[in-house]
């Protein structure tokens, strides 16, 4: 079981989507697992094959505790022996895998064939995902007709005046109808342990700096203005790539504060704050984006945040976020401060962009003004660090065409 | 595109992109992003179905006319398509 943020203590495995004998590879995702915070699509870490389920469906599991038991390529298979490898015991704050790895001496053997392939989620809008549910309608059925084939919500309703047969029973329980676990009160309690452990251990310090949007923004437009809708850019990807391009600049404000001591992360990858309508929020991880052109960047968060609203974040975007961004977007406060998600060292807040008078070369002129604030933890930087960060920021901000 | 196949199409597309909540309860002249609590990816996603299904372009200019659904529909009937 995967910590999937610094308030989790337990998981509870809602769904496997790989059984023994299956053929695996890093990224594939296993199981499903449902926290205060919702349901997470946990990844597999190693190529393989599943030997056994360690975990049935329904199960509470603590942290650290082994969901699954995994065979390498090259490694024979020990299905006898598997049950009598006691877990290894790992440290909460490393990063853990999702399946524990079988280590055997053995022979080289080719890992067997498939038996039986992870099943495939059909892409469904969540309402379309949850008047499938309630019509008992399989999501494989309809003919998808959304944005990307994905199933809509008047696929769901042709499907069922058309009189598509109701699921079997025993498909009742496929994954396609289970409804992504998601209850505000629990997440309202997982915020408030993650905010109040952040209030009560990091000496937060405060910076703030008012940017010139005007020449990012116009350029933005230009860009915009010869392209197809599903190809236009959001100011959030500009405020994103100009952030990452800082960190790698400084890399003090990049990492965790664990065990009393600062560790620099390897990436940079950005937990972007997308609130839930439903209450709450969650800030998953957009990774590696100061390697992400502006195009790519766009898909990357649209992806996100489509993924945040329909339950289907995974396990390693909750883990992997090394920095917070959070914009309040277009009808928001003028500033936002932020507090640290822990074990993370900072949070950039970005307000609402607002024209203002402003002085250009000596004279008063009406810009497009933002207010950035950063909140970073004392114990890992300065404020001078800090300062210089948000300089960064604005610097890359003003070169948009290089971003 | 008559005046109610509008207005549907509005509220199909909206109810994908907000399935938490009922847009038929929006009154044609709210603030579409005020009423659902629509983000700016949300609203970008809503002028990409909307040019795909109702078969125009909108340039990023005309957004603003497009923050209500009664506007939605007087820009969709003035540039009239079908």
């Amino acid at each position: 079981m995967p910590s999937l943020g610094a308030d989790m203590e337990s998981g509870k495995l809602v769904q496997w989507l790989v059984k023994p004998g299956s053929v695996v590879k890093k990224g594939d995702v296993a199981a499903v697992v449902e926290t205060h915070k919702g349901a997470f699509e946990i990844e597999i870490f190693e190529e393989g094959v599943i030997s056994e389920l360690c975990a049935k469906e329904g199960d509470e599991l603590p942290v650290g505790a082994p969901l699954a038991r995994l065979v390498r390529p090259g490694e024979e298979s020990a299905a006898s022996k598997a049950s009598t490898i006691a877990p290894e015991v790992i440290p909460v704050s490393a990063p853990i895998p999702a399946v524990e790895v079988e280590r055997t001496e053995g022979t080289v053997a080719a890992p067997s064939p498939p038996l039986i392939q992870p099943s495939s989620r059909p892409k469904a809008s969540p309402a379309a995902r949850r008047r499938a549910g309630e019509l008992g309608i399989d999501l494989n059925t309809p003919k998808g007709t959304g944005l990307d084939g994905s199933v809509t919500l008047a696929d769901v309703e042709l499907a069922a005046a058309k009189g598509v047969p109701p699921k079997t029973p025993s498909s009742a329980a496929a994954p396609a109808a289970r409804r992504r676990g998601f209850d505000p009160d629990e997440m309202r309690l997982a915020i408030a342990a993650a905010m109040s452990r952040s209030k009560r251990e990091i000496p937060h310090y405060y910076l703030t700096s008012t940017m010139d949007m005007t020449r990012p923004l116009a350029w933005l437009e230009s860009f915009n203005r010869q392209r197809k809708p599903e190809e236009r850019l959001l100011p959030a990807v500009l405020l994103l790539k100009a952030t990452a391009l800082a960190l790698r600049e400084y890399p003090q404000l990049n990492g965790f504060w664990e065990d009393g001591s600062f560790r620099r992360a390897d990436g940079v990858h950005i937990g972007w704050a997308i609130s839930l309508r439903g209450g709450g929020l969650l800030a998953p991880a957009i990774h590696d984006v100061d390697n992400h052109s502006l195009p790519s960047l766009m898909g990357a968060l649209r992806d996100l945040v489509g993924r945040a609203r329909s339950g289907g974040i995974r396990g390693s975007e909750m883990m992997d976020p090394t920095f917070t961004v959070t914009s309040v977007g277009d009808r928001g406060a003028e500033s936002v401060l932020g507090v640290i998600y822990p074990p993370q060292v900072a949070i950039l807040g970005f307000g609402r962009v607002i024209e203002r008078p402003w002085v250009v070369d000596g004279q008063v002129t009406a810009r497009s003004l933002v207010t950035a604030s950063l909140a970073a933890d004392h114990r890992a930087s300065d404020g001078h660090v800090g300062g210089l960060f948000l300089a960064a920021v604005d610097r890359f901000l003003q070169e948009p065409e290089a971003l | 595109m008559t005046e109610a196949e509008i207005r549907q199409l509005v509220c199909d597309i909206l109810s994908d992109i907000a399935p938490e909540t009922d847009p038929a309860l929006l009154s044609g002249g709210r603030d579409i992003r005020e009423g659902l609590d629509i983000d700016s990816m949300d609203f970008l996603n809503f002028i990409i179905a909307l040019s795909k299904r109702a078969g125009v372009s909108i340039p990023e200019e005309d957004y603003p006319k497009l923050f209500t659904i009664d506007g939605v529909v007087a820009y969709l009937t003035s540039i009239g398509q079908p």
